[in-house]
């Protein structure tokens, strides 16, 4: 069950990840941000539902989608605008940018663009921590467009077969870029799948904060009992473009405009009103704070310097003192 | 101490299972049925299914597996039962394992071994018969091994498990019955050196794995010839040590690149490139290469040989860059 008190801590963490968004988008139009960006706008209460049920001691492996993944794990907003600007003080020293967001301090594997190849890592995360004794669950990110590729297949039958203890977290959005559900699944439903794989499963309002704290929750609990892994299917919706501009031309603005109606910050923010929890000048307090924390990111990241060209060829490999 | 190189790969295997509680075999049959190639037989009874763990055939799925364990703290050693397989995996080496550290900004290492047979020679068609190696070596990131002795196949998979990065070994399927003599492990073992399996003055012979023996029967029959032909052994093939091929060359200023690969874009391409950049005014001749036919390996044995380096076709090549052709 999610923990009383922490609602201001949840609704805060989701404006972070809106605003930092936000901010990645006007600074990408300004060039100051290249290649492919990902907005999971709409998506927040996923990660920060998700999040809020693990341990510092779980790992985490996500999809290029990850802003939001890496902020709700603890990473510094500055550290991660700085990745997204490509310098030397983001947290993978501009190497990896948007898509490739690592974190070992705090358990956060990436940060992976290849749709689906990230399950099997988390499939080996999990048998090294199982093998080794160690009480972690690997929480494994993906989209519903990962569900067609076969390691999405094959991971959850290894992660089956083998007991290991993973939570496949699918954050269902109806579209893998643009093409929806039913275009690419002969069966949609996503949970149903686990059935194939003798795998517990459970589905969750991805719109829903404390639904998904209390379903990952759940699941993360039986998985440390020794249940074995659990898929875990929350139904979301991407409010802005695949990558930064697509022509959106696969989906009805007005599907757009109905899933708007239900965004999660806003829902959470009037529950929290309506449960007297928050005050307008408590929501005020946030929304400055974020406001500020997002501004000191962006300067953070404008002022950091670039990695000297000369050490390019740096971390190809690991240097091994003979 | 003779032996064959199956029992070398499997006395490696079990000294590595034995010197560190962290290390797993993992793979296609590994565990009951001893190994596609038999070279974990025994090994699941001494070390139990936990260290020997069989996989279904989900080549991608266990690969990658054996990239998350090793982010997770395992030492694996990941078997897929040969490179005609690993394509289903191409992508966890080529994007996962090998981008993973440069990605992270150094965050995070790879520490895998995957080893899987190559090559050609038992009638078993194209889709069994590939020589890939080559591919694998175009990418920064991986070491890429091919032992050809029996004591390279005993004491190779040792240092590259005590390498911090992912590595592969490449056994060539016709070496495993092959029976030679082991020889004492030299201290440091260095994966990275090319080895002068046979000295000569006349001509350089640069091959690797399922060739060097091909290269050595080649070079006897040289010697019959009064050529004297030296034979090098690449050993690891990313990165490639071209000062010990460079050393030869500048000695008998006459080089032939044998590799089972096709020619087209290939490993022999690279090594020929490489010694006419850095060794272009010690060369008397064109750099030549034998490689496989480009066709896909047929199966028909008359032309299954045909189609892959032989013994005729180096000592015909050696000659004409000689001269005598």
């Amino acid at each position: 069950m999610p923990i009383p008190g922490r609602g201001r801590e949840l609704l805060r963490q989701m404006l972070l990840i809106r605003r930092f968004e936000e901010k990645a988008a006007e600074m990408y139009t300004q060039g100051r941000i290249e290649g492919f960006l990902h907005l999971a706008i709409g998506e927040e209460a996923i990660a920060v539902g998700l999040m809020e049920a693990l341990t510092p001691e779980d790992n985490v492996v996500s999809t290029y989608r990850e802003h939001g993944h890496a902020l709700a794990r603890g990473m510094s907003p500055g550290v991660a605008m700085a990745e997204l600007y490509g310098k030397a003080a983001g947290c993978s020293r501009g190497r990896g940018g948007s898509m490739h967001l690592f974190d070992a301090a705090r358990r956060f594997f990436g940060g992976h663009a290849i749709v689906g190849s990230h399950l099997p890592t988390a499939v080996g995360l999990a048998l090294a921590a199982k093998q080794l004794g160690e009480p972690r669950v690997t929480a494994c990110i993906f989209g519903d467009g990962a569900v067609a590729e076969g390691e999405f297949h094959e991971a959850l039958n290894l992660a089956s077969l083998w007991r290991l203890p993973v939570l496949f977290v699918c954050e269902n959005n109806l579209y893998a870029m643009g093409t929806h559900l039913s275009r690419h699944q002969a069966e949609p439903d996503i949970a149903a799948k686990a059935v194939a794989y003798r795998m517990e499963a459970a589905v969750v309002d991805g719109m829903d904060v404390l639904a998904v704290e209390t379903a990952a929750r759940r699941a993360v609990e039986a998985i440390r009992a020794g249940a074995g892994p659990v898929l875990l299917e929350a139904r979301t919706y991407r409010f802005r473009a695949h990558s930064m501009y697509d022509a959106e031309l696969y989906r009805p603005k007005q599907e757009v405009e109905e899933w708007k109606q239900r965004d999660p910050i806003a829902l959470f923010t009037a529950r929290l009103r309506e449960d007297g929890q928050l005050t307008a000048d408590g929501l005020a307090e946030v929304e400055a704070a974020v406001n500020a924390e997002v501004a000191a990111a962006v300067a953070f990241a404008e002022s950091a310097p670039w990695e000297p060209v000369e050490d390019l060829l740096k971390d190809v490999h690991t240097p091994v003192t003979p | 101490m003779k032996t064959t190189y199956r029992e070398a790969v499997r006395a490696g295997l079990r000294d590595a299972l034995q010197g560190d509680p962290r290390v797993v075999l993992m793979g296609e049959d590994v565990g009951r049925y001893g190994g596609a190639f038999a070279c974990s037989r025994g090994l699941l009874d001494e070390f139990g299914p936990d260290r020997v763990r069989d996989t279904p055939l989900s080549e991608s799925g266990f690969v990658g597996a054996g990239i998350g364990a090793a982010l997770g703290g395992l030492r694996p050693i990941v078997e897929v039962m040969t490179v005609n397989f690993s394509l289903l995996a191409i992508d966890q080496i080529v994007n996962n394992a090998a981008l993973l550290r440069h990605m992270s900004g150094g965050q995070f290492s790879v520490p895998l071994v995957v080893r899987m047979a190559t090559g050609a020679g038992r009638r078993v068609a194209a889709q069994h018969s590939h020589s890939l190696e080559g591919w694998y070596a175009h990418v920064p990131g991986l070491t890429v091994l091919a032992p050809a002795t029996v004591t390279d196949a005993r004491y190779m998979l040792g240092s590259a498990l005590r390498e911090p990065d992912p590595v592969l070994i490449f056994e060539h399927m016709m070496l495993y019955p092959v029976e030679d003599e082991l020889e004492p492990a030299t201290q440091p073992f260095d994966i990275r050196r090319a080895v002068v399996r046979r000295a000569g003055k006349d001509v350089t012979l640069v091959t690797h794995g399922g060739s060097l023996r091909k290269a050595l029967d080649a070079a006897t029959r040289l010697a019959g010839d009064g050529i004297d032909a030296e034979v090098i052994d690449l050993r690891s093939l990313r990165p490639l040590d071209m000062a010990t091929v460079l050393a030869s060359v500048a000695k008998t200023h006459r080089a032939v690149v044998i590799d089972e690969g096709w020619r087209t874009c290939g490993l022999a391409a690279e090594v020929a490139a490489r010694i006419a950049e850095d060794g272009f005014y010690d060369l008397d001749a064109p750099v030549a290469r034998v490689c496989s036919a480009e066709v896909p390996v047929p199966y028909a044995r008359h032309l299954e040989d045909a189609a892959l380096p032989r013994v005729e076709t180096i000592v015909a090549t050696a000659r004409e860059v000689l001269g005598h052709g």
